[in-house]
């Protein structure tokens, strides 16, 4: 009973934990993208990536302020964007989708080959550049404290603290955009583009905006990631990624404001209880060690996270949040 | 709004009109100019010249793959021509994006309904509306464009209420049937408050017993200053509203005049009884065609006294 609690609290953990703030940050983006303009973009990851390392090249190569650093991450992210939409945006979706997942790939290897090493520190990534981020933390840094039933360092708490501020903040943006006559622009966009340009709105300009903020939102997510694991590497930054950000969206709900953030919590929740209880499974001799050993339970725990999602899209393919009629006209 | 002509004035000044191709209009709108557009070796579009005239309802027929959908193209700016002009009062519109034509107050409506599935009734609506502080990025974050906003949704609604979609105004469009979609499809057009509204099949799928009231929309729209050209199988609705009919076939426009000069011209009669592709006919034959023709069209006529809307697709 009390290794079953154990499990449960460090599954809560994981529920607000960095990775699935992370993956919120990084799903409030695409859900801009794919739930409400119907842009599909299959290279998020790329945008993460300019965010960690915008801010890790500044402060830990060039010495520069974080705040610095921060801003040079999303000036990357925008001009990334720029790059990715200018010449895809007024062709067909696919497009889209096929430079941006190109970009994410070639992007990632650029960073980690060894003739970047200088810049990016190659394969070793790069570390030390968090003392700014833990320096203004309103609470001692150094010691542990019992939150949720679990250990938290004091670094863990405030950088996941941080990042669900940042997560609220955007979800706010979002919420606000959505329910202007800019939001209903970009819905519009997703459902017959030619309708939107027949009654006067410049669609190109719209896709490009909404590219970019998104962009710019997964940079923030970047940002928190190599701050609380305190290292930039390239390997956290492998495209499956975006991939494992849009079953957070789907299971969350695409085009609701909260899908991406309790999609990504739950997601999260899913992979931590998975985890932890194959293992306590295995330990306790339930499980065989024949059929299933420790180091396996790492990938079996995607393959059961791929079925649960299988079973949603059969059960309530709207996801959790999400509205079963529109899934139902969408069919039309 | 200004009205430049008066409706009556409109009708009868084209009535006096020689019914030539290309016949100069007392007042025209949109002028085309040797507008060309080709797929391969289809020649979908070749207009020498062709004027529309301002406030006037101009009706487009023509079988099908005649070309019709692809001048509504080329004149919103959807599809580029291989060579021509063309202008909208004065000013042309040849490289401008959809966006700037609809901008201008040239705006059309779709052959296959474009309803926007997942927005409600009203929000289709709403999109139409022009000039809105909240469409921009920043100021849609601001609450400035609520008042706006207030009056677009008020506009919308009485535009609802005429079109018999205001019970509707807050369910999806996508659970709208296929009439109802075309009748919110012309809605949304006017809320973009256009100078010319083109329409393309606009009577296709929708309820006999709505077409009468659609048919006194279009009227209205004439009324209130309107240019409107609309593309239109049923050759009793073309009869009944329109001041000017612009037959095409293949490309080309083979005919223009007032409705009833149409049913008695032999070049219209061919093309929809597909006369040109066949060998040339003998005098006789000839004859025995225009005249089974105009039985048909005697015909129609007769129905048209007690039943206006019964349609008579594809002539
Ligand atoms: N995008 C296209 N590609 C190839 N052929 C086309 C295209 N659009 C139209 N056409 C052809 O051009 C001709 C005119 O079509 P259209 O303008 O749709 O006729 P209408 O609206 O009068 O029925 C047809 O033969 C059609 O097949
Ligand atoms: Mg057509």
């Amino acid at each position: 009973m009390s290794e079953f609690l154990d499990i449960l609290a460090l599954s809560v953990k994981s529920l607000v934990s960095q990775s699935a703030v992370f993956f919120a940050l990084m799903g409030v983006g695409l859900n801009l993208h794919f739930g409400y303009t119907g842009l599909l973009n299959f290279g998020q990851i790329a945008f993460a990536l300019l965010g960690g390392y915008g801010v890790a090249i500044s402060v830990a190569m060039w010495g520069l302020p974080l705040l610095v650093g921060v801003l040079i991450g999303v000036v990357a992210a925008f001009v990334l964007a720029l790059l990715l939409g200018l010449p895809t945006l007024r062709l067909r979706a696919d497009y889209l989708a096929i430079v941006t997942i190109a970009a994410a790939e070639i992007m990632r290897l650029v960073f980690r080959s060894t003739p970047a090493t200088p810049i990016t520190g190659a394969t070793r990534g790069l570390s030390g550049f968090g003392r700014d981020f833990y320096a203004v933390a309103p609470f001692e840094t150094q010691r542990t404290y019992d939150f949720l039933g679990s250990t938290w360092t004091g670094r863990e708490i405030w950088a996941v603290l941080v990042g669900w501020i940042l997560v609220t903040l955007f979800s706010l943006l979002i919420w606000q955009l959505m329910r202007s006559p800019w939001g209903r622009v970009l819905k519009a966009i997703r459902e017959d583009e030619d309708a939107v340009r027949s009654l006067g709105k410049n669609v190109y300009s719209y896709k490009m905006q909404s590219l970019v903020l998104g962009g710019v939102i997964a940079s923030f997510g970047g940002m928190i990631l190599v701050l609380a694991t305190g290292s930039a590497n390239p390997d956290q930054f492998q495209n499956a990624n975006t991939f494992l950000a849009y079953a957070a969206l789907i299971l969350g709900g695409t085009a609701r404001v909260l899908g991406p953030v309790v999609g990504s919590m739950i997601l999260w929740f899913i992979i931590a209880f998975t985890d932890a209880g194959l293992a306590a499974l295995i330990r306790n001799g339930i499980i065989p060690s024949e059929i299933l050993s420790g180091p396996d339970v790492a990938n079996i725990r995607f393959v059961l996270v791929g079925v649960g999602l299988m079973m949603l899209l059969i059960f309530r393919p709207q996801g959790i949040f999400g509205d079963r009629r529109e899934i139902v006209l969408d069919a039309h | 709004m200004p009205t430049n002509s008066m409706p009556t004035d409109t009708a009868s000044v084209l009535r006096h009109l020689p019914w030539n191709i290309g016949v100069r209009k007392p007042d025209p709108t949109i002028v085309v100019d040797d507008l060309v557009r080709s797929f391969g070796g289809l020649t979908a579009v070749a207009v020498e010249h062709l004027e529309f005239q301002r406030g006037a309802i101009t009706g487009l027929i023509g079988p099908n793959g005649a070309g019709k959908t692809t001048l509504f193209n080329l004149l919103t700016g959807f599809d580029q021509p291989n060579t021509g002009q063309w202008s909208f009062d004065g000013r042309s519109l040849g490289r401008l994006k959809p966006h700037q034509v609809a901008r201008l107050g040239v705006v059309r409506t779709f052959q296959l309904t474009k309803a926007l599935s997942r927005l409600t009734v009203l929000e289709n609506m709403k999109l139409g509306a022009q000039d809105q502080k909240g469409e921009k990025f920043l100021a849609a974050l601001l609450p400035g464009w609520r008042a706006q906003e207030r009056e677009i949704e008020a506009r919308a609604m009485d535009l609802l209420t005429r079109f018999k979609l205001d019970a509707k105004a807050q369910d999806f469009a996508g659970t709208l049937s296929g009439g109802q979609r075309k009748l919110l499809e012309m809605a949304r057009a006017l809320m973009c408050e256009p100078k010319v509204v083109m329409l393309d099949e606009p009577m296709a799928g929708v309820n006999p017993a709505l077409t009468q009231s659609l048919l006194e929309h279009v009227k209205n729209l004439r009324e209130e200053g309107m240019t409107v050209i609309f593309v239109e199988h049923d050759m009793d609705v073309v009869r009944d509203i329109s001041d000017w009919v612009v037959v095409m076939a293949a490309g080309r426009v083979i005919a223009e005049g007032p409705p009833e000069s149409i049913s008695q011209n032999k070049d219209v009669v061919d093309a929809y009884l597909g006369a040109h592709h066949d060998a040339p006919l003998t005098a006789e034959e000839e004859e025995l065609v225009l005249a089974e023709a105009e039985v048909a069209i005697a015909a129609e006529k007769a129905e048209d006294a007690d039943l206006p809307t019964e349609t008579t697709r594809g002539l």
